[in-house]
């Protein structure tokens, strides 16, 4: 326990406080993710410290579109800051009505999770997505997060200890990318995946505003483009998250031909995949699975064809 | 022949072996049994011809992996952990 001259609580503990008091006598403290960011789920709510870095200013201006976005993103309950000195002092923490994950057992339709209506979690994401790029991004909305955060992993791989062979197709494939802004920005969540999608009352929602911003849509397909272009996904799979996306009416990418607009975006990904991968690897001492491998052979096909 | 319409005066055309009347007078065309079909026949000859259907759509980027799907039925651990996370 903490007495009057112990340093600063956890990290942790700060968050629990933070909890309304009906949502700790409604469930266990339980840990969600602690990266750059620590999410908890305290009872009903989930409560998240955002990355130490980020600005008020633009984390507000997110949470405000996504409260125009009820339909489509979970809205927030609260947004603190946490008083006191660093490490902890400082921090942006969001509070957040806990909704049902999706589970990699609801991929197939055989788990115990949620389902509304038709579709397969890709269908419903593809959905969500569309109808999100249908809206016009709101003013003072900071650029969408994605950019940045294939800058951040390359980045990343200074402090790696990997043999030239896996680190140089990384860095060859990400000195290849076109610059600049790209086409008609747009409403984007700009870190999608399928942990991004919980079940709120119902309804299948977006979670984690931390990206989203103006942006190219095209790049919250080129995830799973990637995966796909890597042989990842499966052929089918990738077709009906890009069919329902283009049957919600998605603009991101033409009916004709989607890799026109995917091929960017989707190398960036391959990049930030492989670099984060190859980062995670090396940290743990172990060799790269096939998963890192196949990201890492995208890249290099990717070097190859901009040579 | 009398325009069924306002009575003017029909004058008989023959295009691509499709015969057609029109009025002097009102310009409307009137078409013996078969002949739309004929005519219709012959505009999908032409669309054919001069409107080539779009090369399919390429299924993926030209640096895409040979083998699609390789890993998708496998479950391998890492990989669904991937779908799941940034």
């Amino acid at each position: 326990m903490n007495g009057p001259h112990a340093s600063a609580p956890p990290l942790l503990d700060e968050l629990v406080r933070l909890a309304p008091p009906g949502a700790r006598a409604a469930g266990p403290v339980t840990v969600l993710k602690e990266t750059r960011v620590l999410v908890v789920r305290v009872g009903d709510v989930v409560v998240k410290a955002h990355p130490p870095e980020t600005d008020e200013a633009g984390l507000r201006a997110r949470l405000a579109a996504v409260r125009r976005l009820p339909e489509i993103m979970l809205t927030p309950l609260a947004l603190h800051r946490l008083d006191g000195d660093p490490p902890h002092g400082g921090r942006l923490v969001t509070i957040w009505p806990a909704g049902v994950p999706l589970t990699p057992d609801d991929l197939d339709g055989t788990g115990p999770g949620p389902h509304d209506g038709g579709g397969t979690p890709w269908e419903k994401g593809g959905r969500l997505l569309a109808r999100l790029h249908a809206h016009a991004p709101p003013a003072g909305l900071p650029p969408a997060g994605g950019p940045a955060r294939v800058a951040r992993a390359v980045a990343g791989l200074a402090e790696v200890d990997a043999p030239a062979r896996v680190l140089a197709p990384i860095r060859e494939a990400y000195a290849a990318l076109p610059r600049g802004p790209g086409r008609s920005p747009r409403l984007t969540h700009g870190d999608w995946h399928l942990g991004q999608l919980v079940v709120h009352r119902g309804r299948w929602l977006l979670i984690d505003p931390d990206d989203l911003g103006v942006g190219d849509p095209a790049w919250d397909l080129a995830r799973p483009a990637a995966w796909f272009a890597a042989g990842l996904l499966e052929p089918a799979t990738w077709e009906r998250l890009l069919s329902a996306y283009l049957a919600a009416g998605g603009t991101a990418v033409s009916v004709r031909d989607p890799w026109r607009e995917l091929d960017a975006p989707a190398r960036a990904l391959t990049i930030q995949l492989a670099a984060t991968a190859v980062a995670t690897a090396a940290r743990a001492g172990e060799p790269l699975d096939d998963v890192a491998a196949a990201m890492l052979s995208s890249c290099e096909r990717i070097a190859a064809a901009g040579r | 022949m009398e325009c069924p319409k306002c009575r003017g005066n029909m004058r008989t055309y023959e295009r691509n072996g499709v015969h057609i009347e029109q009025c002097d007078n009102c310009r409307g065309i009137f078409l013996d049994h078969g002949e739309l079909e004929a005519l219709t026949r012959l505009e999908s000859q032409w669309a054919q011809q001069n409107y080539a259907p779009p090369p399919p759509a390429p299924g993926g980027p030209a640096w895409g992996a040979p083998h699609h799907g390789h890993y998708g039925h496998r479950r391998q651990r890492s990989w669904v952990g991937m779908l799941f996370s940034s």
